[in-house]
């Protein structure tokens, strides 16, 4: 118990550092990811054929390959033509590129579930399509996509853990590290683990407090 | 013919198909200012099609269309612009789920009409109160009965200050106890003048309001007349026929 107690303050500076890092790569990634998603999912729903077709190939291809093949291709990749990017800013590219698809997909099904009559009664008073997306139909489909959002927020914290691959000192390259430093492998990733469960719920209860606040009777679920 | 008042509407010769299915066969109308007109007929004949197409939600395959002398199919008519001057309220109310009463009445108000906060608010209240809802203002579409609800899809329509209303089986997705509130504020609408074009089978509400009875077949206008010469004698066998039905379903007290 001892030398538990001595290991865990011997390596808890280093994972505080990580988890700053994580939080950081999580928070841009997810930001970056909506600046993404919210044009390409109303894109999908509303924009020319054309359009809709381009996107599709987007997303198609973001979640039809492993994160860790996306994050390869823009580190080790993207130097050959041209564009060399440091360790940190090809993981948030990644990520918010990977993210970006899903969030977009998400979106997608929350303005297909807003329902045609919204569209046609805001027509009516004499709306344009996009100042009707933009003040009738955004407003419900962004509540409505909360719970999918929260989801991909806690996955996202998840998937940070892939850049240490690319030697980024995140919670799980500190790990990484440390477990070789100390020859403790186990009790290090248990105690990771416990940082990673801890981030995920302290999430969890934010998010849930923000669905609670936009809540809206009959159009949003119960909260409780 | 005398050209003493112009026509707030006149429609001619109006076919609208979707795909194979040809909804609208030929439809011409002309409706003068203040008539209140109400279009009756079996499900299938067109009488929601041909309210879409007045108001260019879907624009007509063929044929024109007059508001106020102003041809609205004609080329580079804005769309927008037209239906900001013609009100309509729909079989199932389509209230903006996410606002209030008093936000479903403002958005418009504020976002189309451009007008203040404050000027909104006042006029949105204005037009919750002809309807009698004031007391409800704050309430969101799911604490609403259906009544309440069509009431307020009404003064929406009402802010936007058109010119003429169109409603599409206002009362067919209330239960019975509900229709009366909304036929009184359509009738009292009536009273003010407005004119209305009303896709009903309210008979009450037909013999009572209407200036003009419509009978609608098979995409085309079968034949119209006063309610009087419409219930006692129409002149066409299939209008006597309909009406009948829809006479005997109402005193069955469904």
């Amino acid at each position: 118990m001892e030398a538990f107690v001595q290991l865990l303050n011997n390596v808890l500076p280093s994972l505080l550092q990580g988890v700053g890092v994580t939080l950081q790569i999580a928070a841009v990634s997810l930001l970056l990811g909506m600046a993404i998603g919210l044009p390409v999912g109303v894109g999908r729903v509303y924009g020319p054929r054309w359009l809709q077709r381009a996107l599709a190939a987007y997303i198609t291809l973001f979640q039809g390959t492993p994160l860790l093949i996306q994050l390869f291709l823009v580190y080790y990749g993207l130097p050959d033509l041209g564009l060399t990017l440091g360790r940190m800013e090809a993981a948030f590219l990644t990520l918010g590129l990977n993210s970006g698809a899903y969030q977009a997909e998400y979106l997608r099904g929350a303005l297909q579930s807003v329902g045609e009559g919204q569209m046609t009664a805001a027509r009516a008073i004499g709306m344009s399509k996009w100042l009707a997306v933009r003040s009738i139909i955004l407003p419900q489909a962004l509540r409505l996509v909360l719970p999918a959002w929260s989801n991909e927020a806690i996955a996202m914290l998840k998937y940070t853990a892939v850049v240490f691959l690319i030697a980024v000192p995140d919670l799980m390259g500190q790990a990484k590290i440390l477990s070789s430093r100390y020859f403790a492998p186990i009790p290090i990733y248990m105690i990771v683990a416990v940082f990673y469960i801890v981030l995920v719920g302290a999430t969890y209860l934010l998010l849930r407090q923000l669905e609670r606040k936009l809540h809206i009777p009959g159009l949003t679920g119960e909260t409780h | 013919m005398s050209t003493a008042t112009a026509p707030i509407l006149r429609i001619e010769n109006i076919h609208k198909s979707f795909g194979e299915t040809r909804v609208l066969t030929g439809i011409s109308l002309t409706v003068q200012p203040q008539e209140v007109v109400v279009l009756v007929g079996p499900s299938g004949s067109g009488k929601s099609t041909l309210l879409r197409c007045i108001n260019l939600l879907s624009p007509p395959d063929s044929g024109r269309i007059w508001l106020e002398e102003q041809e609205i199919t004609a080329p580079g008519v804005n769309p927008d612009k037209v239906r900001q001057r013609i009100g309509m309220v729909f079989q199932d109310f389509n209230l903006f789920n996410h606002l209030t009463a008093l936000g479903n009445v403002m958005i418009g108000l504020t976002k189309v009409r451009k007008m203040s906060k404050k000027e909104a608010h006042d006029l949105a209240m204005f037009e919750l109160e002809r309807v009698g809802l004031v007391d409800r203002a704050h309430h969101y579409p799911a604490q609403l009965s259906g009544g309440q609800k069509q009431r307020v899809a009404i003064a929406r329509a009402l802010g936007m200050d058109p010119h003429m209303m169109l409603f599409d089986e206002p009362t067919s997705a209330l239960d019975p106890e509900l229709t009366g509130e909304v036929l009184e504020v359509m009738q009292q609408l009536a009273r003010e003048g407005m004119t209305m074009i009303v896709v009903s089978h309210e008979m009450g509400f037909a013999r009572q309001v209407a200036s003009r009875v419509v009978f609608m077949e098979g995409g085309v206008v079968v034949e119209e007349g006063t309610p009087t010469q419409m219930f006692e004698q129409p002149v066409h066998e299939r209008t006597r026929v309909f009406l009948r039905k829809i006479a005997d379903m109402d005193s069955g007290g469904r």
